[in-house]
């Protein structure tokens, strides 16, 4: 890793004023993705602007229609809120399977969002209930939010702030974990809001996405078996040591309908 | 170079860093407490599990910097003098290690798993161990060590 200036500020505005004057700035939330970016030099930053003292950030407000969840609440925080496991209880348990114990401890909703992993579990939840972005200049729709392989709408000196779910009627995230890692192979989100369905698709393409023939099958009939004569296309689907494309392809169509039917059961 | 203060094992600790430096490395390199290990330095295999205050957490994954006033518990400050935590003793009983690699991070998530789960199952200590990894046991005597540490914390009153 090599070395830069740390920064700590205490506010918004300061952390801005940092990401628009340093030379090459990095905003650190919880730093499980940042620091082993750092030690295998993928990122060398000049300056390194912590986000821990920023005030406002480490909130919770859960109403009836809508969960909000502030930019540095950890994993953990999430997946162990009473009121969201009563009343988004997909949204404590995918937050509840990101990486380990550990992780999840220090991993947050904002860190994990701005990076855009193709593989990060959140982008899913965001995409799959149609969250908005605050940030310390505007509000993006999910959909407008990420935009390509670990990049967002952001602008460089722009930071999240929080994140408003939509509660839906039904919903529901189911993933093929890598073992060692804990990132979704592939992981699928689906919500039902009224006669509106999302299905969002993380790890299996170069950005978190919606599945459209899933979306329509699904608006016709919220079962299992709305899914089972669909052909995923493997075409432009990732490929690495653990999965192929077709293997992805396949995970999209098994996850969705496990998504379903734990949805139909109450979610988790 | 900056200076992080901050209590370890109960001590305050003040040390000069890089703003590089890693929990871990200030722990085992600057105040020579060796029991926290360095397994993957990817943040996956938590040998190097310390609690920040009270929080389990990767010491490989969070910079010396960020633990500044931070009360930070390595496995040298879980022992009551010569007399084993419950936890240990839990282990040491248990056959809960072979080479020990792994050891002082599983005894350091454990009293976490403990401490949130008093009345804790096999099956709830296998999901939450998924942070750590051991190559030579099969986990079986980590799992039944964990929940005989905790059986035993909660029969001491925690």
């Amino acid at each position: 890793m090599h070395d830069f200036a740390y920064h700590r500020p205490q506010s918004l505005e300061d952390a801005a004023n940092f990401l628009r004057t340093a030379e090459d700035p990095l905003l650190m939330a919880g730093g499980q993705t940042m620091i082993p970016t750092l030690k295998q030099r993928l990122a060398a930053p000049s300056d390194v602007i912590d986000l821990a003292e920023v005030p406002g950030l480490v909130m919770i407000d859960v109403k009836k229609a809508q969960v909000s969840v502030g930019a540095m609440l950890t994993h953990a925080s999430v997946a162990s809120s009473p009121e969201v496991q009563a009343a988004l209880p997909a949204l404590a348990g995918l937050a509840g399977n990101i990486g380990d114990m550990h992780v999840r401890n220090r991993g947050t909703l904002g860190g994990s969002i701005a990076n855009n992993d193709p593989a990060a579990d959140y982008p899913a939840a965001l995409i799959g209930l149609g969250a908005t972005v605050h940030t310390s200049k505007r509000q993006i729709a999910a959909d407008d939010f990420f935009t390509a392989l670990f990049e967002t709408a952001l602008a460089g000196d722009e930071i999240v702030t929080s994140v408003d779910f939509p509660v839906p009627e039904l919903a529901a995230y189911m993933k093929f974990d890598h073992p060692a890692s804990r990132y979704a192979v592939v992981g699928v989100f689906i919500a039902k809001f009224g006669t509106d369905v999302r299905a969002a698709v993380t790890g299996a393409g170069p950005c978190v996405y919606r599945e459209a023939q899933m979306e329509e099958a699904l608006t016709r009939d919220f079962s299992p078996s709305a899914l089972a004569d669909m052909t995923i296309s493997p075409d432009g689907m990732n490929t690495d040591l653990y999965a192929g494309p077709e293997y992805r392809a396949n995970l999209v169509k098994i996850m969705a309908t496990r998504a379903v039917e734990a949805a139909l059961k109450g979610g988790g | 170079m900056p200076t992080v203060s901050m209590t370890v094992n109960g001590a305050e600790v003040s040390v000069e860093v890089e703003n590089r430096t890693l929990l871990v490395q200030l722990l085992r390199e600057q105040l020579r407490l060796t029991g926290t290990h360095v397994g993957c330095d990817t943040s996956q295999c938590g040998a190097c599990v310390v609690h920040m205050d009270g929080i389990p957490v990767k010491s490989c994954t969070i910079l010396a910097v960020q633990a500044a006033d931070a009360d930070v518990l390595t496995i040298e400050g879980v022992a009551d003098g010569d007399t084993l935590h419950p936890m240990q003793a839990a282990f040491r009983e248990n056959h809960g290690l072979q080479c020990g690699f792994c050891t002082s991070g599983m005894v350091m998530a454990g009293l976490d798993i403990a401490r949130r789960f008093p009345d804790v199952d096999d099956a709830t200590v296998r999901r939450e161990l998924s942070g750590n990894f051991c190559r030579c046991t099969g986990y079986h005597n980590i799992v039944k060590s964990i929940v005989a540490g905790a059986h035993a914390m909660n029969e001491a009153g925690g």
